[in-house]
């Protein structure tokens, strides 16, 4: 009783003096929770953005033929759902994770840098702007798809310029947000907690900070030689000036690739942390998992040209990647064997986070066998741009990661709210989203295999009732994203008051401090035995 | 001394976040009206540029306020080592991007213009080209290409001898003799504007420029940004020398030399590189 009274006078004491009302509050933040709150409503407000773009381009392949938008809107549909899914919704939502959990669960009272922090998120609002506002420049959106290959992209409009300029701004920030990240994983700890017994979480958001900053800059190459050679006159990706448009390909997959992992490791870490909880086991081999992490993050550098099988390289460069590629599944065998010993003999319960994580883990594993698939060169070369493509991609991108991060959010939302959220529409939301995802992309195997190549508007009749069935489930997937919308809002405005612990079998520092959260946490570190 | 605070220090609200974040908006925005031909693109830029130079004044005189008033501990210290190191680590891999570039079409795109290995379809689109370097491609003509040992390798010489005059001044830090820092950085300061002189004087006598194909490409590509850094590199060195000079360090509490000297060294080894890979190999 006494204690609960202490801290509310605390939660009070802050509140008078922490902190400007209102929307300076939030302008102005540099509490990790705040800043993390505004990164996750970004990114979901970018998620049903690009999910409406993606809503129009199934409708436009519902039937064969052109029948609602002209081909150039097509192309740039495509490309800014791209852009804005990977850049606008899944990194941002991996970024809001890091910033309410990893401080809360490290013992710190913030973020290294709360300042930079507060500047990274207000950095990805000009990016938004200038890639949404691109819609509207003389000439459309950027078309040339998401991997802006020369020389497609070397002779778009203004809005091409626009699209590299926000990236290079997004970069910025992806730097800096991950300097702040590893800073605060190295230096903030609680006393005690050394760095085996930090959170799988952590450990995935730490190696992925060092993907970024490997990662980033080079794009910022790419992109920036992409801007010279649009308009100061160099020849780096022009032959007749002895230059290569492939030369983009390999800076750019060098960047893409770990760019991957990156949108994958956190909710690796996610699905480490939401598994045990609800098998109530602990994780079955912790320093496994770590290592298989760090191993993925060391491969996934050497792989990128398995992006570009097709576009020319020599026969043992082919090799090279095909092997390198295949040696990925190694590591990422390792963790999902993980998750699985970890259910086996567990007393095992359904809440909604634990169905996206099974869910999950038997959805990407196929979305990584596909991967494997795509691995052996020439039958690579048979399916390089075809559907079977877009469902590999989208079998790790929307129920690997994008699944990963709803479950994350029913996980924490107890602990960020101070609330339950409905269970019961909870699990409507998973079971919808789960099925229609299904709908969506598995055909996409089958016209892929069939030879139907991607980002194109029309296509011939076989493959019309493939294409119905996707469209039909892409429009139930995106409309049951309305119904996660609600049920978050819902929970925001009550529901049964949740408990420190929230989970019975959660275990770890950030269940230990009240729900909701209080603004301050841990100014004063924690022991961890 | 005063004692350092305890606890780690987490600063209040701030508004220079959503200023920045405002002029990298103006810049970007204008720049790609500018590159467009849209009128209003140059005045835009120009205000981002203006508020980005108030808000790098701003900022860091906040910082360094609050650093004077021994808000940091020891730990807040070893934050920003953190950070200062990983960030000039971004720098190396921006600069590895280009040198990549560099090493690919020196290695890979040109042999494979040239004759791709035997393959017909190529002899017949560039007919006796010959993959030699320097090149400006096979339909562009090369004028003068940079030779090492003339003002690169004094540029050299020059950059090194900075390096170690930094370091010189560093020991005077460590042993609190003003003077020894002073002139130590001063010398800095002037041997990397020498540097930039001398590299200004060659661009402008350089007969090919950055339109000169892939060497073009890729010799201003790679300088130009060095030189940038250079710049950068040269400001904080003054602004840490106006610092010196004004008694913001001491030997055991000076985080901004020691970040400003680490940067200068990392784009000393960036020089090093470019000698051997652009100018002499």
């Amino acid at each position: 009783m006494s204690t609960t009274t202490t801290t509310h006078h605390d939660e009070h004491a802050h509140d008078d003096h922490g902190h400007p009302s209102g929307l300076m509050r939030w302008v102005k933040s540099t509490n990790h929770k705040d800043i993390g709150t505004m990164y996750l409503w970004f990114s979901f407000t970018m998620f049903l953005f690009a999910g409406a773009l993606a809503m129009l381009i199934r409708l436009e392949l519902f039937q064969p033929g052109l029948q609602f938008v002209r081909p150039e809107l097509f192309n740039q549909l495509t490309t800014l759902h791209g852009l804005i899914m990977i850049f606008g919704a899944i990194m941002p939502a991996f970024v809001g994770f890091a910033n309410w959990q990893v401080p809360l669960m490290i013992g710190a009272p913030d973020m290294a840098f709360p300042r930079l922090n507060n500047m990274s998120f207000w950095l990805v609002i000009p990016a938004a702007i200038l890639l949404i506002t691109s819609f509207f420049v003389p000439g459309g959106a950027a078309a040339g798809g998401w991997t802006m290959y020369p020389p497609l992209s070397v002779q778009g409009g203004m809005s091409t310029d626009m699209s590299i300029l926000a990236l290079h701004i997004l970069g910025v920030s992806s730097i800096v947000g991950s300097i702040n990240i590893i800073t605060t994983i190295f230096n903030m700890r609680a006393p005690g907690m050394t760095l085996m017994k930090m959170p799988m979480f952590v450990w995935t958001w730490l190696i992925t900070a060092y993907l970024l900053i490997a990662a980033m800059p080079v794009l910022a190459g790419a992109l920036t030689m992409l801007i010279t050679d649009r308009h100061f006159g160099t020849h780096f990706f022009n032959a007749a000036g002895g230059g290569d448009p492939v030369l983009f390909q390999h800076v750019f997959w060098f960047f893409g690739h770990p760019e991957v992992y990156i949108m994958i490791l956190p909710a690796f870490g996610i699905l480490s942390t939401i598994i045990p909880t609800f098998a109530r086991k602990p994780l079955f081999g912790y320093a496994s998992m770590v290592y298989a992490t760090a191993a993925i993050a060391v491969l996934s550098f050497t792989v990128w040209a398995h992006h570009m099988f097709t576009t020319g390289m020599p026969v043992a460069g082919q090799l090279f990647f095909m092997y390198a590629t295949m040696l990925i599944s190694v590591p990422t065998g390792v963790k999902v064997f993980n998750w699985i010993a970890t259910m086996w003999k567990g007393s095992m319960t359904f809440e909604t986070p634990m169905l996206f994580s099974i869910a999950v883990v038997f959805l990407f594993t196929i979305g990584g066998f596909s991967g494997l698939v795509l691995a052996v060169l020439p039958v690579d070369i048979q399916l390089q741009d075809t559907y079977y493509v877009v469902a590999h991609f989208h079998y790790v991108l929307f129920s690997g990661a994008a699944m990963a991060i709803m479950g994350g959010v029913y996980y924490w939302l107890p602990k960020w709210t101070g609330h339950m959220y409905d269970e019961k529409l909870g699990k409507v939301h998973f079971w919808i989203t789960t099925i229609a995802f299904n709908v969506t992309f598995f055909p996409m195997h089958f016209t892929g295999l069939a030879g139907m190549p991607r980002r194109i508007p029309d296509y011939s009749q076989q493959f019309a009732e493939f294409n119905m069935i996707s469209s039909l489930g892409a429009f139930a997937l995106g409309l049951s994203q309305l119904l996660f919308l609600y049920v978050v809002i819902k929970c925001i405005k009550g529901g049964a008051k949740a408990t420190d612990q929230v989970w019975e079998g959660a275990h770890g520092l950030e269940w230990t401090v009240p729900s909701p959260a209080p603004f301050h946490t841990f100014e004063t570190p924690p022991l961890v035995k | 001394m005063s004692q350092e605070s305890k606890n780690y220090y987490v600063p209040g609200p701030s508004l220079w976040p959503v200023i920045l974040s405002t002029s990298l908006f103006l810049l970007a925005s204008g720049f790609a009206m500018t590159l467009n031909k849209i009128g209003m693109g140059k005045p835009v830029m120009v205000a981002g540029a203006l508020l980005f130079a108030y808000l790098l004044y701003g900022w860091f005189s906040e910082v360094i306020r609050e650093s004077i008033a021994n808000l940091y501990n020891k730990q807040v210290d070893k934050s920003f080592r953190w950070g200062m190191g990983w960030f000039i680590f971004s720098e190396v891999m921006f600069f590895f991007g280009f040198f990549g570039a560099l090493f690919y079409a020196r290695n890979v795109s040109l042999p494979w213009i040239a004759d791709a290995h035997g393959l017909p379809d190529a002899q017949a689109l560039w007919p006796g080209f010959k993959a030699l370097w320097p090149t400006a491609g096979p339909s562009l003509a090369l004028k003068g290409a940079m030779a090492p040992w003339g003002l690169p390798a004094i540029n050299t010489l020059l950059l090194l001898t900075s390096g170690a005059t930094l370091t010189w001044a560093h020991w005077g830090l460590m042993k609190d003799k003003r003077n020894q820092i002073i002139i130590g950085l001063a010398l800095t300061i002037l041997l990397g504007a020498i540097f930039l002189v001398l590299q200004a004087i060659e661009y402008h006598e350089a007969e090919f420029t950055i339109k000169s194909g892939i060497y073009g490409a890729t010799f201003y590509m790679l300088t130009g940004f060095h030189g940038l850094h250079v710049t950068m590199g040269a400001i904080m060195l003054t602004i840490i020398l106006i610092r010196v000079m004004k008694g913001h360090f001491n030997s055991h509490n000076h985080f901004g030399f020691e970040a400003v000297a680490w940067y200068w060294h990392f784009v000393d080894v960036v020089w090093l590189l470019l000698f051997v890979f652009v100018y002499w190999l």
